[in-house]
C-alpha cells in the first residue's frame, strides 16, 4: 500500500490554474481507472478529470470554488500494492504510506498556514477531510531551478532578484509574487499588514464570480485577470453599451393582488412544490406587454439597416451564480401559462447555480428581466443584453403608504423601470409596454383572464 | 441522410442496400474483422483523452465517430501503397501497424514523430494544416518517375480543405496525373467552423473544377468506405490519376482536448449523429445477417482492454525529456536563431526535466 498524488495536469496547452467545479469523489471512495474524479474549469473549458489510479481517496486538495495551480497536489490516493494501476515516474511520486500518513498529521497546522497562502480561495477550509496537503508529506518534485511560475520568473527578472537568493512561501516552498515583492528594496508589496489590528473586516466577499480576500488580510492591490464569465459580462456590456443608445422608463406599482394571488395560489393542492414568485407573475406581464406591442420584442440590425421583430419571446434572466451573472434565457416564454413559466424559471435558475447552463441556453434573447428587489434596492436602470429590444428591472417589492380613494393606505409597492434600445423603440412604445406590465401586476388575475 | 450522391452500402440501423457502382463482396469474418478494428482504435482513443486528462499527454486528437471512415480507408490500401497523414489518423496508422505507443509519443512530446515512415509505409503526424498533401503529390510523382506500382494517400480533414496547400496540391496532381487518392474526413467542423461555412459545394465536387473525379462515400459506413477507396487506389496504381474522396463523417468529440465543443454547436446535432454511429451499425449487420453473438464482441472488448492498458504502462513508461532537447532538431546544423533561443530558455531556468 502506498499513497499517490495526482497534480492538477495542464488539460489545455499552457494553462497555469483551473477552479474546481464539482467534486464526484469523497474521501474514503474507492475509485477506479479513469473513474470520473471532478469536474474544473479552465480558461478555456469545463473538463472532466478521470483517475489516473485505482485506489482510495485520501485527500481533497481543495473545496469547491477553489483555484488550484497546475502541478499543486489535487488529490492524494491510497492504492493497493498488486491491484494499483500502472503509475507514472515523474511527477508522481510514491510516498511510504506510514511516513506519508503520519506526516499528514503533523504538517497540518504548517500546511494550513502556508499552503493556503497561494490560493486565491479559502471558503470552508476548516473542514479537515479537506485539508490542503501537507507540505512535508511527499517530496512529489524535483527541481534544478528554484519552483515558481513563468509570470513571477519574468517579474523577478524584471526587478533584478535572484530566484535563487529567496525562499518560497508557497506550497512545496513554491516562490509566488508576493516573496519576490517582499524581496525588492523599496519594499513595493506595502507594508507587512498581517498583525495589524486596525486593518479592517476579515470577512471575505464575493466578486466576479470568486471569493475575495477580506480587506484586512488581502493583499493591498490585486489583479484579477478577466475571464470566464467575468469575460463575457464585461464584453456584452462594452458591446451594448456602446452601440444601443439606452434610454429608461420606471413605473411605481401597488402589486398587493399580485401578492394576495401568489398566496392564494401556495395554498392551493394542485400548485405543491412549485415555487411561485412576483418573477413568475412579472414573466407572464412581460411577455404579455409583447404580444400586445410586439415592436418591443425587437433587435436592431445596423448591419442590414434593418430593425428585427420577433413574435416569440426567448426571455432572459438575469441570474447571480457561484461563477458571476450569466443571463440564461427561457425560449418561447410567450407560450407559457402560469405553471409552465413557473416550472421554467424553476429550471432555469437550478441550472444557473449549478453551472450546468449551456451556451444554447443563453443564445437568442430577445427580452430580459433583472430582479434586483431580493438584493433590497428599489430600482435599477440596467444595460440591454447585447441585440435585445428591452430590459426590465424589477425592485424591492415592500409595503409602502399610497393613496386609494383619497386615503393614505398600506399595501405592497414594486418599482419596476425598463431600459431600451432608443435606436427603434420610442418612449411612447416603451411607456406603453411598462404601462401595460404595471397593469398586468396591479390586477394580474383579470389580466390573465381578461388578455 | 439521404442524399444521391452519397455512396452507402449499410444504412445506420445496418442494413444492407445496393448501389448501382459499388459492391461489397467481403464475408462475415473479414466484416467482423473491421469491427474489430474499429472498437480497438475507440478504446485506444477515449484511454488516451484519460491519459491527457491525467497529465500524461500534452494534447489529443479524438477520432470517435470517425472510426468507419479511417478503417475502411486504411485497410483498402495495398501493403507497398504510402499514407500522409494528419494528426487525428490514429486509424490509419492502426491499420498501418503503427503500435499505439508509438502513436502517443508525439502527443506526449517526447518525439517529434513517433515512428519510422518507411517502416510502416506511413508518414508521421502533420500539424501543419493540409501540409501532408503537398507531401503526397510530392511522393507521387516520385512514384511515377520510378515506374512503380504504388499508390500514394493522403489523409486531412474539411477544415484543412480551405488551405491553400490542399488546392495547389489538387493542382498538381490533375497537372502531374500524380497516383494519389485525396482522402478528406468531412466531419463537419473545422474546430468551431461548420464545413457548410466553407464551402458553398460539397465538397467532393471541388474535384470537378480540378479536373479530376471526386466522390462523396458515407463516412460512418465502412463498407461503402473500403469499396470506394479501393476502387480509388487502383485506379491511381493503373495510371487513371487523382481522385478526392469525401467520407461524410461527424467528429463526436472536441477538436482537441484544448477545445470545448459545446461553446459552438448544439447537443441536437451531437444526439443526431449518435444514431448514425459507424460500429454500432456493423455491429448490427453481423448478428443479423453472420450470427455473430455478444460474446463475440466481448471478446473485442476485452483485447481492446489489456491493449489499452499496456499503452498506458508504455506512456507512462516514457519518462519526461529535458524540455531543453526541444531545440535539438529543429536543424541539422547549429543556428544562432536557434541558440539563442536556448541560452534564454536556460536564464530563465526552464530546464531539468522535471516539470
Amino acid at each position: 500500500m502506498s499513497e499517490k498524488i495526482f497534480p492538477l495536469p495542464d488539460v489545455g496547452e499552457g494553462l497555469v490554474e483551473a477552479e474546481i467545479v464539482t467534486w464526484k469523489v469523497q474521501v474514503g471512495d474507492v475509485v477506479t481507472l479513469n473513474q470520473p474524479l471532478v469536474d474544473i474549469e479552465t480558461a478555456k473549458a469545463v473538463v472532466e478529470l478521470p483517475s489516473p489510479f485505482a485506489g482510495t481517496v485520501v485527500t481533497l486538495h481543495g473545496n469547491v470554488g477553489d483555484v488550484i495551480e497546475v502541478d499543486q497536489p489535487l488529490i492524494t490516493f491510497e492504492v493497493g500494492g498488486d491491484g494499483a494501476a500502472p503509475v507514472a515516474a515523474v511527477p508522481i511520486q510514491e510516498a511510504p504510506v506510514g511516513e506519508g500518513r503520519e506526516a499528514v498529521l503533523i504538517g497540518y497546522g504548517v500546511a494550513n498556514e502556508e499552503g493556503v497562502a497561494t490560493r486565491k480561495n479559502r471558503r470552508r477550509h476548516g473542514a479537515p477531510s479537506l485539508a490542503p496537503a501537507p507540505v512535508a508529506a511527499a517530496t512529489v518534485y524535483a527541481s534544478v531551478a528554484p519552483r515558481s511560475t513563468p509570470p513571477v520568473r519574468l517579474y523577478a527578472k524584471q526587478h533584478g532578484i535572484d530566484l535563487a537568493t529567496l525562499s518560497g512561501s508557497g506550497r512545496d516552498g513554491l516562490i509566488t509574487r508576493i516573496d519576490v515583492e517582499r524581496a525588492l528594496p523599496t519594499s513595493a508589496g506595502g507594508p507587512d499588514r498581517a498583525g495589524s489590528p486596525i486593518a479592517g473586516p476579515t470577512g471575505t466577499s464575493r466578486f466576479v464570480g470568486r471569493d475575495l480576500e477580506s480587506w484586512a488580510t488581502g493583499p493591498k492591490e490585486e489583479r484579477i485577470p478577466v475571464k470566464g464569465v467575468l469575460r463575457s459580462m464585461s464584453d456584452a456590456m462594452v458591446q451594448s453599451a456602446f452601440s444601443a443608445p439606452h434610454a429608461a422608463v420606471w413605473v411605481r406599482v401597488d402589486a398587493t393582488k399580485t401578492v394576495e394571488l401568489l398566496e392564494g395560489l401556495r395554498q392551493h393542492p394542485n400548485m405543491a412544490g412549485l415555487r411561485l414568485s412576483p418573477l413568475t407573475i412579472v414573466a407572464l406581464a412581460f411577455c404579455d406587454a409583447a404580444r400586445h406591442f410586439p415592436g418591443i420584442n425587437s433587435s436592431f440590425d445596423a448591419a442590414t439597416s434593418e430593425v428585427v421583430v420577433r413574435r416569440s419571446v426567448n426571455l432572459g434572466i438575469a441570474a447571480n451564480t457561484p461563477r458571476g451573472l450569466v443571463v440564461p434565457n427561457i425560449k418561447g416564454a410567450d407560450e407559457l401559462d402560469l405553471v409552465g413559466m413557473a416550472l421554467a424559471l424553476n429550471t432555469l435558475v437550478d441550472k444557473a447555480r449549478s453551472s450546468t447552463t449551456t451556451p444554447e441556453e443563453m443564445l437568442g434573447t430577445t427580452l430580459t428581466i433583472t430582479n434586483v428587489g431580493p438584493f433590497g434596492v428599489d430600482a435599477a436602470v440596467p444595460i440591454l443584453p447585447p441585440g435585445t429590444g428591452a430590459i426590465l428591472a424589477v425592485g424591492q417589492l415592500a409595503k409602502a403608504p399610497w393613496v386609494v380613494d383619497d386615503a393614505v393606505v398600506v399595501r405592497h409597492v414594486v418599482e419596476i423601470a425598463m431600459s431600451f434600445d432608443h435606436r427603434q423603440v420610442d418612449g411612447a412604445l416603451a411607456s406603453a409596454v411598462l404601462s401595460h406590465v404595471g397593469r398586468f401586476l396591479h390586477d394580474p388575475a383579470t389580466a390573465m383572464l381578461a388578455g | 441522410m439521404i442524399d444521391e450522391e452519397l455512396v452507402q452500402l449499410l444504412t445506420p440501423e445496418g442494413e444492407r442496400v445496393s448501389h448501382p457502382d459499388y459492391q461489397s463482396t467481403l464475408g462475415g469474418d473479414e466484416i467482423f474483422g473491421f469491427f474489430r478494428d474499429m472498437a480497438i482504435v475507440r478504446r485506444l482513443c477515449n484511454e488516451s483523452t484519460s491519459l491527457q486528462r491525467q497529465g500524461q499527454l500534452a494534447l489529443w486528437a479524438p477520432v470517435q465517430g470517425q472510426e468507419a471512415a479511417q478503417i475502411g480507408a486504411g485497410r483498402a490500401l495495398a501493403p507497398m501503397d504510402f499514407t500522409f497523414p494528419s494528426y487525428r489518423e490514429h486509424g490509419i496508422a492502426w491499420c498501418r501497424g503503427v503500435p499505439p505507443e508509438d502513436m502517443l509519443r508525439i502527443f506526449r512530446a517526447v518525439s517529434n514523430g513517433g515512428w519510422d515512415p518507411q517502416k510502416y509505409r506511413h508518414s508521421v503526424p502533420t500539424v501543419v494544416l493540409g501540409n501532408q498533401a503537398l507531401h503526397a503529390v510530392g511522393y507521387a510523382m516520385g512514384v511515377q518517375r520510378d515506374g512503380a506500382e504504388e499508390a500514394v494517400m493522403t489523409f486531412f480533414g474539411d477544415g484543412a480543405s480551405s488551405q491553400g496547400d490542399v488546392l495547389e496540391s489538387f493542382v498538381w496532381a490533375a497537372s502531374f496525373n500524380a497516383p494519389v487518392v485525396f482522402f478528406c474526413q468531412n466531419n463537419q467542423w473545422g474546430i468551431s467552423t461548420p464545413s457548410s461555412l466553407q464551402s458553398k459545394v460539397p465538397l467532393f465536387r471541388r474535384a470537378r473544377g480540378f479536373g479530376f473525379p471526386g466522390v462523396r462515400v458515407d463516412g460512418n459506413d465502412v463498407l461503402a468506405v473500403h469499396e470506394v477507396t479501393k476502387r480509388a487506389l487502383e485506379n491511381a496504381r493503373l495510371g487513371g490519376g487523382p481522385t478526392l474522396i469525401e467520407a461524410y463523417t461527424y467528429r463526436m468529440g472536441a477538436h482537441t482536448t484544448s477545445d470545448d465543443p459545446t461553446r459552438y454547436r448544439i447537443d441536437a446535432e451531437v444526439e443526431v449523429w449518435k444514431h448514425r454511429d459507424p460500429i454500432e451499425r456493423v455491429k448490427s449487420l453481423l448478428v443479423h445477417e453472420y450470427g455473430f453473438k455478444t460474446k463475440d464482441f466481448d471478446e473485442v472488448g476485452d483485447e481492446a482492454d489489456v491493449m489499452a492498458l499496456k499503452l498506458r504502462e508504455d506512456v507512462l513508461a516514457m519518462g519526461r525529456p529535458d524540455p531543453i532537447t526541444m531545440f535539438d532538431d529543429v536543424y541539422a546544423a547549429p543556428h544562432p536563431l536557434i541558440d539563442e533561443g536556448r541560452r534564454e530558455m536556460i536564464e530563465l531556468g526552464i530546464s531539468g526535466g522535471s516539470r
